[in-house]
């Protein structure tokens, strides 16, 4: 692929890692120069929203032994939101289960399908490919906003990250702009209901 | 390359499993729950801005500022995601062309 990835490498993430915005971190950290390994960690702090999704969905899908373990793998954005809202545990296996399943196929198969084609296209700037990646990060941002104190961790974590971009290695700033995260968590107040 | 995307794979995987494996009182902890929130934000928003704003060690405003632009136009008209991240696209290789 254009990062820097090999298109069995690129078809390795979708297929294991299988969590879009961690995949869409690692590449966008190796493309911008960052070792391997700083991509890695980008995708498994990006991660830790699936071991919450987890939490929530244990008690409902009620899995033990071989079925969560398979179950584990298709944990993802999309499953949880077809499957928390559900009233039963038949109705959350079944809204997880095909949620979940069809987002697999479809996801690896889009891979599968456009790395290749990344491969054959050339320079991906001058199909603006490289903004997209910028667009891309927005549009899964954005649901999270609604929450007021959201925004400020945002801009917080954009200042952070830019500003040792002159003097670190790639993958670094936007590592530490996880540290924002970890302070405004320990030293906000917990949030009012309303 | 390969040992990085091994060792996310298990990463990743390891925190989903945890999520389905670990007792529902771990979210008590008001810390962990708000800490555990603000990571993709925090995350989310620096690769915007290390992607969008800078080039190699430079800080730089080119082309691809129009990506996350045009990301936040779209998004207030709720444009789904596809339309958001193509059109994103074009709209660089437009301003690259003139």
């Amino acid at each position: 692929m254009t990062a820097g990835l090999s298109v069995l490498q690129t078809c390795a993430l979708s297929l294991l890692v299988f969590t879009g915005a961690s995949q869409f971190a690692f590449v966008g950290v190796i493309a911008a120069g960052g070792a391997p390994l700083s991509g890695a960690m980008t995708a498994i702090l990006l991660g830790t929203r699936n071991t919450l999704y987890g939490l929530r969905m244990a008690p409902l899908l009620q899995w033990s032994g071989l079925r969560r373990v398979a179950a584990a793998q298709i944990l993802i954005d999309e499953s949880t939101a077809m499957a928390v809202n559900r009233g039963s545990t038949p109705a959350a296996r079944i809204g997880f289960l095909s949620t979940g399943l069809a987002v697999f196929v479809l996801w690896n198969a889009a891979t599968t399908a456009g790395a290749p084609a990344g491969t054959a296209m050339g320079d991906p700037r001058t199909f603006g490919l490289d903004a997209a990646v910028g667009a891309a990060f927005p549009a899964l941002l954005w649901p999270r906003l609604s929450d007021r104190r959201n925004p400020v961790v945002a801009v917080l974590a954009t200042a952070v990250a830019l500003g040792p971009v002159p003097f670190t290695a790639a993958g670094v700033p936007v590592l530490a702009a996880g540290g924002v995260a970890l302070l405004a968590g320990a030293l906000t107040r917990p949030r009012e209901r309303s | 390359m390969w040992l990085a995307i091994v060792v996310a794979a298990l990463g990743c995987y390891a925190l989903k499993l945890a999520g389905l494996s670990l007792p529902t009182r771990v979210l008590g902890n008001p810390v962990v729950e708000r800490i555990a929130d603000f990571i993709p934000v925090a995350l989310l928003a620096a690769l915007i801005a290390v992607q969008v704003w800078s080039d190699g060690p430079s800080l730089t405003v080119d082309a691809r500022t129009a990506g996350p632009g045009f990301a936040v136009v779209a998004l207030l008209l709720r444009a789904p995601f596809l339309v958001v991240v193509i059109g994103a696209a074009v709209v660089a290789a437009l301003i690259r062309l003139v």
